[in-house]
């Protein structure tokens, strides 16, 4: 990436994911020494008051933990490389098939409340931009600190009883009602596309009612830091001299915001929705714990109250592969919106 | 240090705008929760895990009364005495791990942008690695591997927090380093034969340092909502060990369900303000300190040597 070179969109691409291995690497490495070098013995901790010390021994070989540390290392390199993240010890379910049962509802709860977020932010950003200063502005802004300061448990659990109490009989805990559950067909994982795919429309209606207090405590969050960076990008846009410009040409003021500093001022916001990822990663951890939703973060959770050492490590092993996917996603994405990233 | 105290409150005087109003409302609510803290046992009414006076136990989840004065919780528990006492227990783990990162991550930095090479290169590997970590991921893991070794109490969870705020030091002390180093005046002492030692020591920690009290506030408020979570997802501090704020949420879950608000807006409240207030410290310090940001107020500048017109010189200094 010297400047020398001319920059082409391939050519970066390729550095891109040239560094994805050793970035994989180092990750994957920390996973395992903290998980796996430094506690005890992961299967007496996980079963350990349920069997006697020979049963231990042969879940221990069977496990492969025996071997030297060494060996298991690169195994688990070589697995995760593969997609293999191993089988949980307490219930002898295989990782990945966790991961496919229950990420359709993590998925499904970000990406809606990304939808939230910049429903709110946007609008809301640009708003407190333009008008800088004033009282609008100053409230938009606090509303930002609090969104921040709050935790986000506690905005769900203000909801919950804000709906408990104003529109009873609204769904406030999982992801659709049992008899959904029951009818609509596990097909595909994600349990909204599912209902959609055999037409089921009382069905979506119920798990998109689910979706909404999830979804907008988790989009709540993710609003603050989007109206924070759309406000300072539209004060900076609007110094631009091609701000000064088209206002010079007679264009309408509500256009030049629109078209002309708007526009410019949404390029930064993609990289910081990735950057971001982390905190809705962990923003979902604790959504799915307070309203009961069948996602990763509620199963990882459950497995470190297990202390099973196999599926915590390979359910982070699957959280570490996504942020670095998505971190070069949203570099590759960067460098096609805007040019200069490039070089 | 008498005299770098008064010095150090009048640059934030005379700081223009509202940074200093931010940095005094931040630091008044700051010092009620530290009253909180240090007073806890005279101000709470009752102990964090006391259930019963006298043989005669608490309500379960009673409103507000003239003996409970923000009600009691589904444990029997007085929920003012369990706010009380959360902050203590707070502001020790915020502090222990905002201290020990600092001690960590600062001298690391230090070394890493004055001796550069491969060892630069490896430890900004690293850190950045640790950077890109989901936050919280990263408090689970510590905690959970933690809770095996020292169990799980004030201490776990400081540590916890004490690894994922390290790289923040690191990064910032690093790149300061790294420009202060090819400085004159750090030439001239190298001019001079001072080792690597003297020059980390003596020229370059008072530059780098300049940053730490913002990034110490701000990670403050950011631990603090980091070790509610942790309590909250049942994987910080076991509530024999001490009472904390987010664990209190969990258990208000089913408060909530039933319809009642008690014992989920206290704790809740007690979150907010506290991290609010490290907020504003943070960013207060920030535009103060940071000569980059500061605005100096207008100042009357009188010279005494002129007696007879009396001359005042306003000055403005960005």
């Amino acid at each position: 990436m010297s400047t020398t070179t001319a920059g082409s969109l391939p050519r970066y691409i390729f550095t891109r994911l040239l560094l994805v291995i050793p970035m994989m690497w180092v990750l994957l490495t920390m996973v395992f020494l903290l998980l796996r070098v430094a506690p005890g013995d992961p299967v007496s901790a996980a079963v350990g008051d349920k069997l006697s010390p020979e049963a231990l021994e042969v879940r221990r070989t069977a496990l492969g933990l025996n071997r030297p540390l060494i060996v298991q290392y690169f195994e688990y390199i070589g697995d995760a490389a593969r997609f293999n993240f191993g089988n949980t010890i307490s219930d002898r379910r295989p990782v990945l098939d966790i991961i496919q049962n229950q990420g359709g509802a993590t998925l499904t709860l970000t990406l809606g409340a990304f939808l939230i977020a910049l429903l709110i932010g946007l609008p809301l950003g640009r708003y407190a931009g333009r008008r800088r200063d004033t009282a609008a502005d100053a409230g938009i802004r606090v509303f930002g600190v609090i969104s921040y300061a709050a935790p986000i448990f506690w905005v769900g659990l203000m909801l919950i009883l804000v709906v408990i109490r104003y529109v009873p009989g609204w769904p406030t805990f999982g992801i659709a009602d049992a008899s959904t559950e029951f009818y609509v067909p596990d097909r595909t994982g994600i349990i909204l596309i599912d209902a959609i795919s055999v037409g089921d429309w009382i069905s979506v209606g119920d798990i998109l009612q689910h979706h909404v207090l999830p979804c907008l405590t988790l989009g709540l969050l993710l609003s603050g830091v989007i109206i924070r960076l759309v406000r300072v990008n539209v004060i900076q846009t609007m110094k631009g001299d091609y701000v000064e410009a088209a206002r010079a040409r007679g264009i309408p003021e509500r256009q030049v915001i629109r078209k002309h500093a708007f526009r410019n001022a949404l390029v930064p916001v993609i990289t910081v929705i990735g950057l971001q990822f982390a905190l809705t990663l962990s923003g979902a951890i604790l959504t799915e714990k307070t309203f009961n939703w069948p996602g990763l973060g509620n199963e990882l959770v459950e497995y470190i109250t297990k202390r099973d050492y196999i599926a915590v490590q390979g359910l982070v092993t699957f959280f570490a592969l996504a942020v670095v996917l998505v971190s070069v996603f949203v570099d590759i994405l960067n460098a096609l919106v805007d040019p200069r990233v490039r070089y | 240090m008498s005299r770098f105290v008064p010095k150090f409150a009048r640059t934030i005087w005379n700081t223009s705008g509202l940074a200093r109003y931010i940095l005094l409302i931040g630091v008044l609510i700051t010092l009620v929760f530290v009253a909180f803290a240090v007073a806890a046992p005279w101000i709470a009414p009752y102990g964090f895990a006391q259930n019963s006076i006298d043989g005669v136990r608490f309500p379960k989840s009673a409103g507000p009364s003239a003996q409970h004065l923000l009600g009691t919780n589904d444990q029997f528990y007085d929920i003012f005495s369990r706010v009380v006492w959360g902050s203590r227990t707070g502001l020790q783990v915020v502090v222990t791990s905002v201290v020990l990162s600092a001690l960590i991550g600062v001298p690391l930095g230090l070394v890493s942008g004055y001796v550069g090479g491969w060892t630069d290169r490896i430890l900004v590997f690293l850190m950045d690695a640790l950077y890109s970590f989901p936050s919280l991921l990263l408090a689970i893991i510590f905690s959970f591997m933690l809770q095996e070794r020292v169990g799980g109490g004030i201490v776990a969870a400081a540590l916890a927090l004490t690894a994922i705020y390290i790289p923040q030091y690191f990064r910032v002390v690093r790149s300061t380093t790294v420009s202060a180093r090819e400085a004159t005046y750090v030439e001239a002492a190298r001019a001079i034969g001072a080792r690597p030692i003297t020059i980390m020591r003596k020229y370059l920690f008072n530059n780098v340092m300049q940053s730490v009290p913002v990034i110490g506030t701000l990670n403050a408020a950011d631990a603090l909502g980091t070790l509610a979570a942790l309590g909250f997802l049942g994987l910080g501090i076991q509530p024999t060990q001490a009472s904390e704020w987010g664990y209190d949420l969990s258990r208000a879950l089913d408060n909530v369900s039933a319809g009642d608000l008690g014992p989920a807006l206290w704790p809740g409240l007690a979150i907010i303000l506290l991290v609010t207030a490290l907020t504003l410290v943070g960013e207060g310090l920030n535009e103060t300190l940071n000569p980059a940001l500061r605005r100096r107020r207008l100042q009357a500048v009188s010279f005494a040597s002129v007696p007879a017109t009396k001359a005042t010189v306003t000055e403005e200094v960005r």
